[in-house]
């Protein structure tokens, strides 16, 4: 099962090991969804051209022939695993452009919108459970009750609230588009208050937890104090978890900024993927499934590589 | 091996152990209360409301909540209440059709993974790892990408998003239950196999799965209102939540109220879900 490669330091191996596995989780990925798309009743020339767009048979056969559908399915894939191990994503029928270029234009708006609302969130959870952990019945009970809303409150809901209350009355904030900083606040907003809620529960429960472990008595011991115990040992205890929430976090964020960037109508990789579903462009959807499945598992891998640097207790034996 | 299933397991473990709710607790109540409610609405939406959902009134368009009009009207004079209340049936019908859809379809492949030996185990747990990585509305909408929208084709696309985490769920525990002693004496007894999975397998498996069920239907409540705010779901002139939600998104400077009150009824009804899924996890616990 383990390769061993002498004269690699144990985090490279580990590194090696876990690129090895990542390609796969993507490879599975690509051929999950080629098959259920290959597979799935319905011409599938239909699902490039989309509905509503009336193509002449002669049209349908230079398509499916550009596209390769003539081929046998083993053949089809086959070219499919090349063309994207090769970066190239192909060609969206219905918007007439290369879907490679067409996420290039979209992926930065994305990008802002996920690391500001995972920055917010992430302020607002420690915030909140320091604040909170180990206080009174009273306190607890409050923040158990703001976090469970926030978990509770559709991303969408959320941003159409702030919308009506912080930019139609108020005139606070722009409502949409992606034009400076401004615009970005609400939609952030909307996207980190749930996720918020959900990282602020697990902290807490850590911070509460830590209370009475060795390493809280000996840090008390050696008269230290509280404040000094918060910040150099019990909150690093408690984000731990934290890196490991990190896969679905992101799978929260990208599925969240579907819905926020299609209610503040900011251009971004999520209104990409809604308008390709709606009018079944399947080109599109595939590069979209595909890419965010390599992130998923980049992010993981470097999340476990990290690991070390905020565990003490992986350090020693290596990555194993 | 897989991290994306460690990293679920841990997640699922992590929320279990927190947000703690009290047994007697007022919100429990409360939620109880409102599940009554709902059922009544359900059941007997004239009840709730003279209006009708479908009757237009240009006169009386984007008019704001008043005695008339409790919740006030829609761009084409629609009571945007009665709408509520009829759109009941599919947010509901949507969200508990995709959670029945995710349990069986996952207790039938968790089953087949447990029983069907170790080159079946070992094909199917790949595929559910794969599936495990994508986030659920991702899932979903491929699907809804292959099988277009509507009602039906949302709800399927949301249960089959649910399958991986329900599949692992019950190959886990039937694994469990085939180890078990009692299981043994079965096979020496010379009980048939399926009459063992029957009678044994899967009565054991059924607890954690209606608890998982409980959590996931409130997920599959907010997925399916977020489908329909994409404008993937039901086809108009039926609309659920999210449909509604979507309908009023380009009124909301002048009529907040379309978009603002079906939205609130999502919320609510999830919340109360899951503080109801909470309490039967803490007794699951116990």
């Amino acid at each position: 099962m383990r390769a061993s490669v002498p004269g690699l330091p144990p985090w490279a191996r580990f590194a090696a090991r876990r690129a090895v596995a990542g390609v796969a989780v993507v490879w599975g990925t690509v051929t999950v969804t080629f098959f259920a798309i290959h597979l799935a009743p319905g011409d599938i020339v239909d699902g490039l051209i989309g509905p509503g767009a009336a193509a002449t048979p002669e049209l349908r056969r230079q398509i499916a022939a550009e596209a390769g559908l003539d081929q046998p399915l083993l053949v089809q894939y086959g070219q499919e695993l090349r063309q994207l191990a090769s970066g190239d994503f192909g060609w969206s029928y219905q918007l007439g452009q290369p879907i490679g270029r067409l996420l290039g234009s979209q992926v930065w708006p994305t990008v802002q919108l996920a690391v500001s609302a995972l920055a917010t969130a992430l302020v607002l959870a420690v915030l909140a459970a320091t604040l909170t952990a180990g206080r009174g019945r009273a306190v607890r009970g409050a923040a158990a009750l703001t976090e469970l809303l926030a978990v509770s409150m559709p991303s969408f809901w959320l941003g159409i609230i702030l919308l009506t209350a912080l930019s139609y009355r108020l005139h606070v904030f722009p409502s949409i588009g992606a034009g400076g900083p401004a615009s970005l606040v609400l939609p952030t907003l909307s996207l980190a208050l749930p996720l918020a809620g959900l990282l602020a529960q697990v902290i807490r429960h850590e911070l509460e937890t830590a209370d009475g472990r060795p390493f809280v008595l000996t840090a008390r011991a050696r008269g230290l104090g509280e404040r000094a115990l918060l910040l150099r040992h019990t909150l690093r205890h408690a984000l731990l978890p934290l890196t490991t929430l990190a896969g679905f976090v992101l799978g929260g964020l990208f599925g969240g900024a579907v819905l926020v960037e299609n209610i503040f109508t900011r251009p971004g990789l999520g209104r990409v993927l809604a308008s390709a579903v709606g009018s079944r462009d399947l080109p599109v959807v595939t590069a979209l499934v595909v890419l965010s499945s390599a992130v998923f598992v980049i992010v993981n891998t470097l999340v476990d590589l990290l690991h070390p640097l905020i565990d003490p207790r992986l350090r020693e034996g290596g990555a194993a | 091996m897989s991290s994306a299933v460690t990293v679920l397991a841990e997640t699922e473990a992590a929320v279990l152990t927190t947000g703690r709710v009290r047994p007697r607790s007022p919100l429990l109540a409360a939620a109880a209360t409102l599940f009554v409610l709902l059922a009544l609405v359900l059941a007997f939406p004239g009840l709730f409301t003279a209006h009708s959902p479908e009757a237009t009134d240009v006169a009386a368009a984007l008019r704001p909540p008043d005695g008339r009009h409790w919740l006030g009207t829609d761009q084409l004079g629609r009571d945007v209440y009665a709408r509520l209340v009829y759109g009941t049936r599919l947010s509901v019908l949507i969200a508990v059709g995709a959670t029945l859809i995710g349990v069986g379809g996952g207790a039938l492949l968790g089953l087949l993974s447990a029983c069907g030996g170790r080159r079946v185990d070992f094909a199917l747990m790949r595929i559910v790892e794969v599936l495990l990585g994508f986030p659920e509305l991702l899932l979903a909408l491929l699907v809804v990408a292959l099988l277009g929208g509507g009602t039906l084709n949302v709800a399927i696309a949301l249960g089959i998003a649910g399958v991986p985490s329900y599949a692992r769920l019950v190959r886990g525990q039937a694994r469990l239950v085939l180890r078990s002693e009692y299981v043994e004496a079965a096979r020496v007894l010379g009980v048939r196999p399926w009459r063992t999975v029957l009678r044994h397998v899967l009565p054991n498996v059924g607890g954690p799965l209606v608890v998982l069920a409980s959590i996931g239907l409130g997920s599959a409540i907010v997925s399916g209102a977020g489908l329909s705010v994409l404008g993937l779901g039901p086809v108009p002139p039926d609309a659920d939540w999210g449909a509604m939600v979507a309908d009023g998104k380009d009124f909301l400077q002048t009529a907040w109220w379309i978009s603002v009150f079906p939205g609130l009824a999502v919320t609510v009804l999830v919340v109360a879900t899951t503080l109801a899924g909470r309490r039967l996890q803490l007794r699951a616990v116990r």
